[in-house]
């Protein structure tokens, strides 16, 4: 028995061909019974994101199956030439872990991708297409990115600015429920920067922009208070998490206006994120005790670390993933009969 | 039997200790449920050193610097037990067991020894001032460390680098309030352990009392600074750190002046 996998992903075909080969969970059914049509395929998996759509099948003559799912997706993208790639045993299976471990993924290590396997196993299982092959390979996929996840740093940091904003929030206030943000200027970042830390608990969002309907129309948006900007400092008391994006050519929140401020705050930390270019908070702010600054190049050297990080990982992954490749094909060769 | 105890919770310190300098470098750390299974281990060893010691003396195993030591060990483990889990404060265990590995090495490889093992007579209210200073002790000892952690993450968020202690370490919100809490339970300790002190009757104008009474006030003020919100975190923080060290390092002087010659 052996292991087939065709498909394409980001990296062999761009969107507008990606879509074109997106497998609906509406017509999941369909497509599993046409691929189980295909001579010498004896089970089937559709995995369909948007970063990828392949198949991975079970079959004793890996050839056929091949030329079968060629000649099928041919038939689903109405002759065009697809970009397609197929792996035979033992590339698959490493394809496969490799791919519920992140390192297939547009972001290296990101963990959404197990999910939507373990999704696209189960429908499949449900749907009667999965043989004992396949149900085999795909548990010992969701070990293996469980132990790559565990036992290496490939997911660790934060891969964007709003991530790392929320990892920060994370490292100086613990448990954000309950904090409260002040948005400086009413930009696209300081927005999604804002949703992300709203997403994981934050209480209260202050809005405050040169145009007043501007804050007043963000705050709506994600259940906030707008206030006249000339009053920000007015309502900072309570405020922990600080975002600024203003159009403003000099610094708005310089050390001396922060400083008869903190005093109020009886040592409560203050996070302080600047988005803006030219920067709109002085960058003395950060040596005041209790008061983290992050402007946007050291939020993107952030980022930058942790992918340094995850890259530096990689060859462990590869050699946990070998091991398991190892394993799996081990038991393969015990159970290499034809069954259901 | 009683001469493996010692060495064996060195040894079981020294490998949760390890472990985590390992896990640091290789960029692997996972505190968790083996520190503190290892760590309750290191406690159980100690206490069984302990508990042969004291039948030995028949009264609490405090009868030299090299007790003291050991016993100030123990505390410092036995507090973390209480407290460790319920805080969750990742990283605490690693950083308890290198202190507390600090103190055994240097109780067994500094020129100090047990005193001979002679019964002593003791009034029951001295023993219990002299057991629960110490485990006063234990909680500054781990206030010191969570104020030392505190710095670590604090210094780390200034400089804007997630180096590699950073996804590991608590939040700084949270080691502050673990850092004045353990203050508190140390200076409530102590409090109960001078009321004792005064109960048995014992001398007060010795080295022993006039020190104690020193750092006792300084932590009063740290508290009540803390308390009005005059002193920030890091202040606490770096307090902790360094009113305990004196405190450790001024031990052996205070213990040589208050023996008898």
């Amino acid at each position: 028995m052996n292991i087939v996998c065709a498909g394409i992903n980001h990296r062999t075909a761009p969107v507008e061909i990606r879509e074109r080969f997106a497998v609906g969970s509406h017509e999941l059914e369909e497509t599993l019974g046409g691929l189980r049509s295909i001579d010498g395929l004896a089970g089937a998996v559709v995995l369909s994101t948007c970063n990828r759509v392949e198949f991975y099948t079970a079959s004793v003559c890996p050839i056929r199956v091949m030329d079968g799912l060629r000649g099928f997706l041919e038939r689903r993208s109405g002759g065009a030439d697809t970009p397609l790639y197929t792996h035979d045993s033992p590339e698959s299976v490493r394809h496969l872990f490799r791919v519920a471990s992140g390192l297939d993924s547009m972001v290296l290590g990101e963990t959404e991708i197990l999910g939507q396997i373990k999704q696209a196993y189960a429908q499949a299982a449900d749907l009667g297409a999965t043989n004992r092959h396949l149900n085999k390979l795909f548990q010992h996929a969701f070990r293996v990115a469980k132990q790559v996840r565990s036992e290496t740093r490939i997911t660790r940091g934060a891969t964007s600015v709003g991530s790392v904003a929320v990892d920060l929030a994370g490292k100086i206030f613990g448990d954000l429920s309950g904090r409260k943000i002040m948005i400086l200027g009413a930009g696209e970042t300081s927005e999604r920067t804002a949703r992300s830390l709203v997403s994981r608990g934050v209480r209260t969002v202050i809005v405050a922009n040169r145009t007043f309907d501007r804050a007043a129309r963000l705050a709506s948006e994600i259940g906030g208070l707008a206030v006249h900007f000339e009053n920000w400092q007015r309502v900072f008391d309570d405020v922990d998490i600080l975002i600024c994006s203003t159009a403003a050519p000099h610094p708005i929140v310089t050390r001396d206006k922060l400083i008869p401020l903190l005093r109020a705050r009886g040592g409560r930390p203050l996070f302080i994120i600047d988005l803006a270019v030219p920067r709109d908070v002085e960058g003395t702010v950060n040596d005041l005790e209790d008061v983290y600054l992050y402007d946007i190049d050291s939020l993107e050297e952030i980022v930058r670390q942790s992918l340094d990080v995850r890259r530096s990982e990689v060859v462990r992954c590869e050699r946990l993933i070998n091991d398991h490749v190892r394993s799996f094909l081990g038991w393969m060769g015990s159970h290499a009969q034809f069954a259901p | 039997m009683n001469g493996y105890l010692l060495p064996a919770a060195t040894f079981v310190f020294l490998v949760v200790f390890g472990r985590a300098l390992y896990g640091l470098g290789a960029g692997s750390l996972r505190p968790g449920r083996l520190t503190l299974i290892s760590m309750t281990l290191g406690f159980g060893l100690l206490t069984a050193d302990l508990w042969i010691r004291g039948q030995a003396l028949r009264g609490c195993p405090l009868n030299s610097l090299f007790d003291v030591l050991i016993f100030l060990s123990w505390s410092v483990v036995l507090i973390y037990l209480l407290i460790g889990p319920a805080y969750r404060l990742s990283l605490l265990g690693s950083f308890t067991s290198g202190l507390v590995l600090i103190v055994l090495l240097a109780a067994q490889l500094l020129p100090i020894r047990r005193a001979p093992a002679e019964p002593v007579s003791r009034d029951a209210w001295v023993e219990f001032h002299a057991a629960l200073s110490l485990v006063a002790y234990g909680a500054f000892a781990l206030a010191g460390l969570a104020g030392f952690m505190y710095l670590l993450q604090d210094r780390q968020l200034k400089q804007r680098k997630a180096g590699k202690l950073f996804y590991n370490l608590p939040p700084v919100t949270d080691l502050a309030v673990a850092n004045a809490r353990l203050v508190w339970l140390g200076f409530g300790l102590l409090t109960i352990s001078f009321a004792a002190g005064i109960i048995s009757g014992m001398p007060v104008n010795t080295v022993k009392f006039w020190t104690s009474l020193v750092i006792w006030f300084v932590y009063a003020g740290v508290l009540a600074l803390r308390q009005f919100r005059s002193l920030a975190p890091r202040r606490v923080a770096v307090l902790s750190m360094a009113v305990f060290a004196a405190a450790l390092l001024a031990l052996p002087a205070i213990q040589y002046l208050s023996s008898p010659r």
